[in-house]
């Protein structure tokens, strides 16, 4: 934005890291090592040990992870100050910003040891509560990517999820869980239909199109729920997906219980992750949708439909919200409340910004925020005196963070948000 | 033999504009076939038919003997006819290889792009035809010389024979456009058929094997360079049939009010635009700026207003440094600018022409007392100005939007006059004007001078600048070429230098000599 | 081309229309008028959306399909019945029942008139949270801002006037109500800000921004009423009571909630008014709103009226939840959430941002909100069927496209969409 003043034309190599970012993030990084030592490290005697347990309480146990908690913080702050400086002398250039993701755990790691010091932390249950958290935000930012990658912000994303949420519940107890989550998959459709018509056709500003799907989707679900769904309680008992142990991979220690032993909602996120980087990298599908929402005119010219790519995109990203809505009801707690949904969708619309619109990022993102989310509920546990409230805001600040530019700079899709007009 | 294409009496209409006015054209196989004519033409708009992007009016296209209708660009692709646009249709984030398959995508069995075989094909056209060009590179990390050649390789790789290139040196350094022409010499040697759109005459007689010549939507004829000079070229490009007399005492010339020197300016997408540019500009006396449209014009007088921060260089406005001055200090130094959109930058629409009037004043006694607009200062002064410049209006409430051209340029002109000012930049200031409306801004623009008032114009129009300048600089690629006296030189000199021609040397001017 | 429509005025202002060439009769050119007046769309988008709303109720009440069962003729007969005490019952909530008012105007019992006018007072303390907000999202809206965290800084807002409201003693009622509403506004102006100056100086989106702002609104309120401001004296999350100085007078005796707040929120738009059409402030944020180029070329701040716009917009929506706080729940819970922040930018596109407009709005959607509350008791009809009725208003206000199609009007003489919105700015260079 600010390019009027730059310097002269520059071609800038791939993964290209200016000098300034280069200080900026080397001072990020010997900050990181600093707070490592200074609030952990300080605060921490000699003989304090911290005991992480490494199973959740499944039938595969792996032992407990005992260490002296001193030694380790003071390593993982050396580590980190070494990495800052090297930073700001000589830069990692295409690898900051991994860099980056592995001092922010370095620095996560540091807080579970020292939160856990002379006590014992359930590591692998904080880990899969983190992963279960992660479902619905990253099913919204998957959403949010297929609509914006096309062109169409989304931000009607929580009001889908709740529409699904609710809809499944009736269909599910009506008839079965998966003509249920077939159900959450149309209303997912028919939604980001509304919200391609309202869009596209009607040219309406996509942040009021995403409005009204979000009041009305409220509005809509808390009028039936008080309506019927209190007084037909059969009507709001739609049961849940069991477990599904996958055979063999549950059974890695410590990862297999974290990551294989769930519902169909947390393998449908794995499989759709997959399923999307390949569609929309590595296929004239995908390579056809992103055109629509970089240079609309460019695919135009090549003879690519623009609008109806949109449409498409919109109507499937629709359903992957209609899915992650049905995780609240036949994923989650088997029921259906009003408003359940609690924002979830717009940490989704979160998620999506920090991950840079790839569906790998979103995923990552969703289970920061997941994990955010679950370690929330840990901290009275562990008694670390931060009130559980500012870490549920982390989400939000570091999206603000990231958003500002200050520490990565996000690219958006160029021809978001504005309807494609022939002339 | 028979064309390859042939147009045949295409007329294509705008509201209030005849764009295209029955237009002929044959273009043989293998030949380079340039279409010559100032901006506003209707070059682009005939490519535009040409391409499927609209429909004529009247008229059919024949493509080797079988009419053509196109409706959407896919047709012309289908038809073998490729374009590469003045603005380049690729996306930033995809390579090179992604933006050519684009719409045309190799996959594997298994569905899969098949960037590998892409690329392999892309390598292969970039050779046979000296292209250099790296399919695996991301088109925002492309030099723009480069970015031009993955446009022809989207064409070669949809197997187009026909190609049409719309003012393709626009935005290339003298030497990507000496790479260019090697280029297209090579593609018509392999059979290849090319239109391409200029309006630079080197370019023209060194390149092509024919040149057809249009003005104001017409054909004016065609011929070959062997035939035409640049002088024949510039006078059916540039020539005017009404001749605007202006009558101006000579100029008194005094201090110097506008200096510019060494100014360098990059435009949004960091290119720079404007050269190392030196200059200044005196009270009572007009200066023109003449040269084609984008020839950092633009970015020039944004850079001088303030609208723009330059790279390099300094300007300053009566003594004051105003190189990095707010457009707000520079106003009230006495400046005022009449933009060159005026629908863009000089009005709000919206507004009703009294707001428009005060637009920049409306913070001063007497139309505001402290924080508060004072509402009946506002009217009187619009129905003051409305009188004394002849806005032609229902009343003071009426929206600018709703105005004629000629009438929105009078209220911009009225507000900007009504003020004490002694420097004035006018860009493009009668620019889709009424013969009438241009008179009254052509006098008031003299008045103005007259008063003691610096005055850069800033034209594409060489009768204007002719008309109303007491000396002319020629800007270039960015660069000023020459300022010369308005007295004693002629409108072919001058057309020849807007063309990029010295003519003292006749030699094209391909490395500009700097200037100060 | 586009360029041009993004300039288009708002559609209230047909001030020029070029004149007709042929002269038909009077009544034709009269409906011509009326068919393509954007007024009418608007009326006809309120009342198809509240016709939607009587829909959706009786499409939801069983009696209606098991009187159908039974015949044809009672199905229908059923079908009016419902139609008919949903609305009455939205009418009587919203103003009173007229059989009562009489009775108690005839009983000369001031006692008994105020309790029977109480539903209209009720309304309108219901509308003026709405106005506060709505003059909040429209005011962005008038500078090219989309400001949809007006929900979070409600909170915050509300949360700063109670902690003015419980932390602060002894101060004389004149002076510590205008406090508390003022420190209200201060921290509305806070949440504002911080998305206004993000967007000024690094381009951030404020839409993303304000929806985090919210989001750690709501976990702050929920920080600070687990602890800081909780009362110590109850088990569940909610503020002490606010100091009776604080409180802003109530003008009746109960049941009438009737506050002063309500006047305060037309003082308010009576202000937002003059500043933006008034003063050469509101003459730069209009510019800059409708035309940002315009604005920079006339040596106005891009990135100054910015930040002050949304601090501003900030303000107002601080100050609906200040009012809340101190003139109707006198103290704040978790479940303090209203809903007012996305219900505002409804009402800032109904009034098209102007503040009469919006005041109107609100008072159309303050009687909504109220007599559905009445719709719930006595004719069982969820309260919600009210946010169903304001998203279809607010989906026909943004796409008129709809309601002329449905009621086969003729298209305006330029299609200008809702203005306001598509004067909003796209990536704004600094």
């Amino acid at each position: 934005m600010t390019t009027t003043t730059a310097a002269p034309i520059r071609v800038k190599e791939a993964g290209y890291v200016s000098p300034r970012r280069q200080r900026v993030m080397g001072i990020v990084f010997l900050a990181l090592a600093t707070m490592i030592w200074a609030f952990f490290s300080r605060t921490t005697t000699g003989q304090m040990v911290t005991t992480f347990v490494m199973s959740p309480g499944g039938a595969v146990a792996t032992p407990d992870l005992v260490f002296k908690t001193l030694p380790f913080l003071n390593v993982l702050a050396t580590i980190s100050a070494v990495i800052g400086a090297y930073q700001l002398v000589r830069g990692f250039h295409g690898r900051t910003n991994t860099m980056l993701g592995i001092l922010a755990g370095f620095f996560v790691i540091a807080f579970l040891a020292w939160g856990a010091a002379d006590k014992s932390l359930n590591l692998a249950g904080l880990l899969k509560v983190a992963v279960v958290r992660a479902v619905p935000l990253t099913l919204g930012a998957l959403s949010g990517i297929l609509c914006e990658r096309s062109g169409i912000i989304n931000i009607g994303i929580e009001g889908m999820l709740l529409a699904a949420a609710f809809t499944s519940t009736v269909a599910a107890s009506l008839s079965n869980l998966w003509v249920g989550l077939i159900v959450a998959i149309l209303t997912g459709a028919l939604f980001g239909w509304v919200l391609a018509v309202f869009s596209i056709r009607y040219k309406v500003n996509q942040i009021i199109s995403g409005t009204v799907i979000n009041i009305f989707a409220t509005g809509m679900t808390s009028f039936l729920s008080a309506k019927f769904l209190q007084k037909y309680q059969n009507l709001n008992s739609p049961g849940q997906f069991p477990t599904w142990e996958i055979p063999g991979l549950s059974k890695i220690p410590f990862f297999g219980p974290i990551l294989f032993s769930h519902n169909l909602f947390v393998y449908g996120v794995f499989i759709l992750l997959i399923v999307l980087t390949i569609a929309l990298f590595h296929t004239k599908w995908g390579l056809r949708l992103r055109s629509a929402g970089e240079h609309p005119k460019a695919a135009d010219t090549l003879g690519i439909n623009v609008n109806r790519t949109r449409y498409m995109a919109t109507i499937l990203g629709g359903m992957i919200a209609g899915f992650g809505g049905a995780y609240f009801t036949l994923g989650s707690v088997g029921r259906f409340d009003e408003v359940m949904t609690a924002g979830r969708g717009f940490i989704g619309l979160a998620a999506m910004i920090f991950g840079n619109w790839m569906p790998t990022g979103a995923l990552g993102a969703g289970l920061l925020f997941g994990l955010a989310d679950s370690l929330a509920g840990k901290l009275t546990i562990l008694r670390i005196p931060i009130p559980p409230k500012f870490l549920e805001m982390a989400p939000y600040i570091v999206t603000m963070i990231v958003l500002a530019g200050v520490v990565g700079h996000t690219s958006p899709p160029a021809a978001e948000g504005t309807p494609y007009e022939k002339e | 033999m028979t064309p390859v294409l042939e147009l045949r009496g295409i007329t294509k209409r705008f509201p209030g504009v005849v764009a295209n006015d029955h237009i002929d054209l044959k273009l043989e196989a293998g030949e380079i076939h340039a279409l010559l004519g100032e901006n506003g033409a209707g070059k682009t708009t005939l490519m535009n038919v040409l391409y499927g992007l609209y429909s004529p009016d009247e008229g059919e296209i024949i493509v080797k003997g079988k009419r053509l209708v196109p409706k959407s660009p896919s047709d012309a692709i289908a038809a073998g006819i490729g374009m590469v646009h003045q603005h380049f249709m690729l996306v930033p984030v995809f390579t090179v290889t992604e933006n050519v398959m684009l719409g045309d995508e190799y996959v594997t069995k298994g569905g899969l792009l098949d960037r590998k075989r892409a690329a392999a094909r892309i390598r292969e056209i970039s050779d046979k035809y000296n292209l250099f060009v790296d399919p695996d590179a991301y088109i925002k990390d492309t030099p723009v010389g480069i970015q031009q050649r993955v446009e022809i390789i989207k064409l070669l790789f949809r197997e187009a024979d026909i190609l049409i290139m719309d003012e393709p040196t626009a935005v290339l350094t003298p030497q990507e456009a000496d790479e260019l022409f090697k280029i297209m010499g090579n593609l018509s040697k392999m059979g290849k058929s090319i239109i391409f759109i200029t309006h630079k005459l080197r370019e023209v007689l060194e390149f092509s094997d024919r040149i057809t010549v249009i003005r104001g939507g017409k054909v004016m004829g065609t011929t070959t360079p062997a035939e035409a000079n640049q002088n024949l070229l510039a006078s059916m490009m540039v020539g005017r049939d009404i001749e605007l007399d202006v009558n101006k005492k000579p100029a008194q010339a005094g201090e110097k009010v506008l200096e510019v020197t060494g100014l360098t300016v990059a435009d949004a997408h960091n290119h720079l635009v404007v050269k190392g540019v030196s200059f200044d500009v005196r009270a009572g006396e007009i200066l023109g700026i003449a040269g084609v449209q984008g020839n950092g014009q633009t970015e020039l007088v944004r850079a001088i207003t303030g609208l723009m921060h330059p790279v390099e260089g300094k300007i300053s406005i009566l003594g004051q440094d105003t190189t990095r001055a707010a457009p707000k200090e520079i106003i009230e130094l006495g400046t005022a600018h009449i933009p060159e959109d005026r629908q863009k930058d000089g009005l709000v629409l919206p507004y009703p022409i009294m707001d428009n009037l005060v637009l920049n004043t409306f913070y001063k006694p007497p139309f505001a007392k402290g924080a508060m607009l004072q509402e009946e200062p506002i009217r009187e002064n619009a129905n003051q100005l409305v009188e004394r410049f002849d806005i032609r209006t229902p009343s003071i409430e009426t929206q600018v939007g709703s105005l004629s051209g000629g009438n929105q340029q009078k209220v911009i002109v009225a507000r900007e006059f009504s003020r004490p000012i002694k420097f004035l930049v006018a860009s493009q200031p009668t620019r889709g004007l009424d013969v009438g409306s241009i008179e009254y801004i052509h006098h008031r623009l003299v008045e103005k001078r007259d008063d003691g008032c610096a005055v850069l114009l800033v034209s594409t129009e060489l009768d204007e600048i002719m008309q109303l300048s007491d000396r002319i600089a020629v800007i270039f690629g960015g660069k000023i070429i020459k300022i010369l006296p308005a007295k004693g030189t002629t409108k072919e000199e001058i057309g020849l230098l807007m063309a990029g021609v010295d003519t003292e040397t006749q030699k094209p001017v391909s490395q500009p000599v700097p200037v100060g | 081309m586009t360029d041009n429509k993004e300039m288009t005025p708002p559609p209230a202002d047909n001030s020029v229309k070029p004149e007709k060439a042929a002269k038909p009769n009077a009544l034709n050119i009269f409906l011509e008028e009326v068919s393509r007046n954007s007024l009418t769309v608007t009326i006809l988008a309120i009342l198809t959306g509240l016709l939607l709303g009587g829909l959706v109720a009786v499409l939801t009440t069983e009696t209606v399909y098991s009187s159908f069962r039974t015949s044809f003729g009672l199905g229908f007969r059923e079908v009016f019945r419902v139609f008919g005490i949903t609305y009455s019952a939205l009418f009587t909530g919203s103003f009173g029942q007229p059989d009562v008012i009489r009775a108690a105007i005839a009983s000369r019992d001031w006692q008994q008139i105020n309790t029977a006018l109480s539903p209209f007072f009720e309304s309108l303390v219901q509308s003026t949270p709405y106005i506060l907000a709505g003059l909040a999202v429209a005011l962005g809206f008038r500078v090219g801002l989309f400001n949809i965290g007006a929900e979070g800084q409600i909170f915050v807002g509300a949360l700063a006037a109670v902690w003015a409201g419980t932390r602060i003693h002894g101060l004389p009622p004149i002076i510590h109500a205008p406090l508390a509403l003022l420190v209200g506004g201060l921290g509305g102006a806070i949440w504002g800000f911080i998305p206004g100056w993000l967007k000024a100086k690094t381009g951030a989106h404020e839409v993303i921004n304000t929806i985090m702002m919210n989001y750690i609104a709501f976990r702050l309120s929920e920080y600070l009423l687990t602890g800081f401001l909780k009362d110590p004296t109850k088990a569940h999350p909610i503020s002490a009571t606010v100091d009776t100085a604080a409180w802003l007078p109530r003008l009746f005796p109960n049941p009438n909630r009737f506050h002063v707040g309500f006047f305060i929120a037309l003082i308010m738009a009576y202000l937002v008014y003059l500043l933006l059409f008034k003063t050469t402030l509101g003459f730069q944020l209009r510019t800059v709103g409708l035309n940002p180029n315009a604005a920079r070329y006339a040596g106005m701040s891009i990135v100054k009226n910015t930040v002050l716009a949304m601090a501003l917009s900030g303000l107002l929506a601080g100050l609906a939840g200040a009012n809340e706080v101190l003139g109707v729940n006198r103290n704040l819970g978790v479940a303090f959430s209203s809903g007012y922040g996305f219900d505002s930018i409804a009402l800032a596109l109904l009034g098209n941002s102007h503040p009469l407009g919006v005041v109107l709005a609100s008072l159309l959607f303050g009687f909504l909100r109220n007599g559905a509350l009445r719709m719930q008791l006595q004719a069982g009809i969820p309260i919600d069927i009210i946010s169903i009725m304001q998203a279809a208003i607010l989906a026909f206000i943004a796409a008129p496209g709809i309601i002329r199609t449905i009621y086969r009007l003729k298209e305006p003489k330029e299609e200008s969409g809702s203005p306001l919105l598509t004067a909003a700015r796209k990536g704004q260079a600094q």
